[in-house]
């Protein structure tokens, strides 16, 4: 078992030492494995649905037992960057609250939630998609692909995200892995785009920062690599 | 937060026949295909049916083939993607593939079906965040008060609401004379795209012909049209993600250099796409030039009644239709 890499909510860790046997505080419970990061500390808490603002409202009630048998099934099978991962999801979850808050894949960025930014831009099958505003259970046998899986095993980054080093594309970088995927999507089905096609491609990702020149020509100097 | 959705059970039948028992079954079922339209009233918590029919895996509603009489029939959940990338459409009837192309962005395309696109439901703000107006089964129009933000609404055919078609494929399938099959109660039938979509007159709570339990099946295009030449533009605020204010859809055969048939559909200014008849009557049999440019601007908005701040769709719309017979000289 890995214990180092990201925190998975699927895997049971073993504990740590207990809480109680360190601070000798008779019988609080331990309820993390004290090995755990600050950062996967902080997604082990948003995943086991412990009281934080809004996701808790989404996920602190139990899996009811279905109202009728014909409807999904919560446990579904879910394939991102080529791992399947069998995880819990409500009917009415999206993508991107399962990619981040489920998984613990933050690099999706959720900006907009509603369709219009492209933070969100994950890829199904190879075509790009909005996860903020698509039902998980429709996912279902689509091989997905978040900013985490675009870097090869290991480490190297993709042309598309040297390149956008190299132009200065991201300035506060909230839309960056929405661009790298959508970059990326276009550079997969098309290798050699012309600038036209790929403002194109790359028209459906917001900037507020307005980085779109640096964008658009990593993504051009990306193309002239691969 | 507008994300979390309301509580639904979700079913993703594998058959029509599925979906529509299900439909039978449950009066809150709401049907959801790409979700693009769908996902945005429920995030706004302005819809909330308890049934939501996912229709997008249905297998048998999806693709593109061609007819007998030289047509193509395409299903209901075709992606707007896969309208735009398919080779018949594009040598047949590329004014579709065009249209489909400008509709919001790249992301959404790939999502979004053919069929939600001609379905979905209007996109007037006060509607859209929930006040109860007259299509929300309310008693007054928020739209059409001296001060109410009604930028984006109606020059024509209103009646107590001032909404238009949003649907950027709609207007083409007008001018292409397509047909949509639409499975009711067991029955396929099979209305034309001039009866489908229907104004408030007709009913004030819908956009199409649609009822509770319809499913829609596929469109079929009629060899009419096909190979034509064609022109569509629309104009909006942005070129990404915003709807049209006016867009102009013309398809038109020539005989050397006259114009031997035209049909030409306008969308954004009325709540159904409006058939520019009195233009194409002006135009048929003409050589295009200065003088039916001038002819044509003077008809193609003939009746228009704005409202207080969408004046400017009626010049916009006079040259739409310009630009549309310009370009066949
Ligand atoms: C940010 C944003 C920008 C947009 N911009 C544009 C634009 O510029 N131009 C434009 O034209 N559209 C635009 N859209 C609207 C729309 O979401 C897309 O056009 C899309 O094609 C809708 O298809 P869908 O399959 O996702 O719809 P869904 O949400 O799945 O369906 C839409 C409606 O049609 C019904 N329906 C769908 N399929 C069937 C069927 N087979 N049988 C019976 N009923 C059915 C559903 O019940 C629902 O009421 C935009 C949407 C968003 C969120
Ligand atoms: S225009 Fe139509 S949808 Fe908008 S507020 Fe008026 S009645 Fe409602
Ligand atoms: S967060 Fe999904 S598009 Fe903005
Ligand atoms: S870099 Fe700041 S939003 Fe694009």
């Amino acid at each position: 078992m890995d214990l180092t890499g990201p925190y998975d909510p699927t895997v049971d860790y073993p504990e740590g030492p207990a809480i109680a046997e360190i601070a000798g505080a008779g019988d609080i419970k331990p309820w993390r494995p004290l090995h755990v990061s600050r950062r996967n500390f902080l997604r082990g808490v948003v995943c086991s649905g412990i009281v934080i603002g809004g996701s808790s409202y989404l996920f602190s009630t139990a899996t009811p037992a279905r109202a009728d048998a014909r409807g999904v099934e919560r446990m579904m099978s879910l394939t991102v960057n080529g791992r399947t991962h069998h995880v819990d999801v409500a009917p009415n979850e999206t993508l991107g609250y399962t990619v981040r808050y489920r998984l613990g894949l933050t690099g999706t960025k959720i900006g907009c939630n509603q369709a219009e930014c492209g933070a969100c831009t994950v890829m199904a099958d190879g075509q790009t998609i909005y996860s903020c505003s698509t039902l998980t259970h429709r996912m279902r046998g689509k091989d997905i692909i978040t900013v985490e899986g675009i870097a090869a095993a290991d480490g190297t980054l993709h042309p598309v995200q040297q390149a956008f080093i190299d132009e200065l594309a991201p300035q506060c970088g909230f839309c960056t892995p929405g661009q790298v995927v959508a970059g990326v999507a276009l550079l997969n089905s098309n290798p050699n785009p012309t600038e036209e096609e790929a403002r194109v491609a790359m028209s459906g990702n917001l900037c507020r920062c307005g980085a779109y020149e640096h964008y658009l020509r990593g993504v051009m100097k990306a193309a002239r690599e691969i | 937060m507008s994300d979390v959705m309301h509580n639904f059970e979700l079913y993703q039948p594998d058959t029509v026949q599925g979906a529509a028992d299900l439909l039978g079954e449950f009066d809150d079922a709401w049907v959801i295909a790409g979700a693009k339209d769908s996902l945005g009233w429920f995030k706004d918590r302005v819809k909330q049916p308890s049934v939501v029919v996912d229709i997008g895996g249905i297998e048998e509603l999806s693709g593109i083939a061609a007819t007998d009489d030289g047509g193509l029939y395409i299903g209901a959940t075709t992606t707007l993607t896969d309208v735009i990338e398919n080779p018949l459409v594009r040598e047949k009837y590329p004014i579709l593939a065009l249209s489909a192309s400008k509709v919001a962005s790249p992301q959404i395309r790939n999502a979004g079906t053919i069929g939600g696109n001609i379905s979905q439901d209007t996109r007037c703000v006060y509607y859209r965040s929930g006040f109860p107006c007259y299509r929300a089964e309310g008693n007054t129009c928020y739209a059409n008060t001296p001060t109410a933000m009604n930028r984006d609404h109606a020059l024509f055919e209103v009646s107590r609401c001032v909404a238009v078609t949003p649907s950027d494929t709609a207007p083409a399938m007008v001018a292409l004379g397509a047909s949509m099959v639409i499975r009711r109660k067991g029955e396929d039938i099979e209305v034309p795209a001039s009866e489908y979509f229907i104004g408030p007159e007709i009913d004030i709570t819908r956009m199409t012909v649609l009822e509770h339990g319809d499913i829609l099946l596929g469109i079929r295009l009629p060899g009419t049209w096909a190979n034509a030449r064609h022109y569509f533009e629309k104009a909006a605020d942005r070129n990404t993600w915003d709807f049209a204010l006016v867009s102009i859809t013309m398809v038109a055969k020539m005989a050397g250099s006259a114009i031997e048939d035209a049909a030409m559909v306008c969308g954004g200014v009325q709540c159904t796409p409006r058939r520019l008849t009195e233009v194409e009557d002006v135009i048929r049999g003409e050589v295009p030039g200065p003088e039916v440019e001038t002819l044509v601007r003077r008809v193609a908005s003939r009746g228009a009644q704005p409202l207080n701040f969408n004046h400017f769709k009626i010049p916009l719309m006079e040259s739409l239709a310009a630009r549309a017979v310009r370009s066949l000289t």
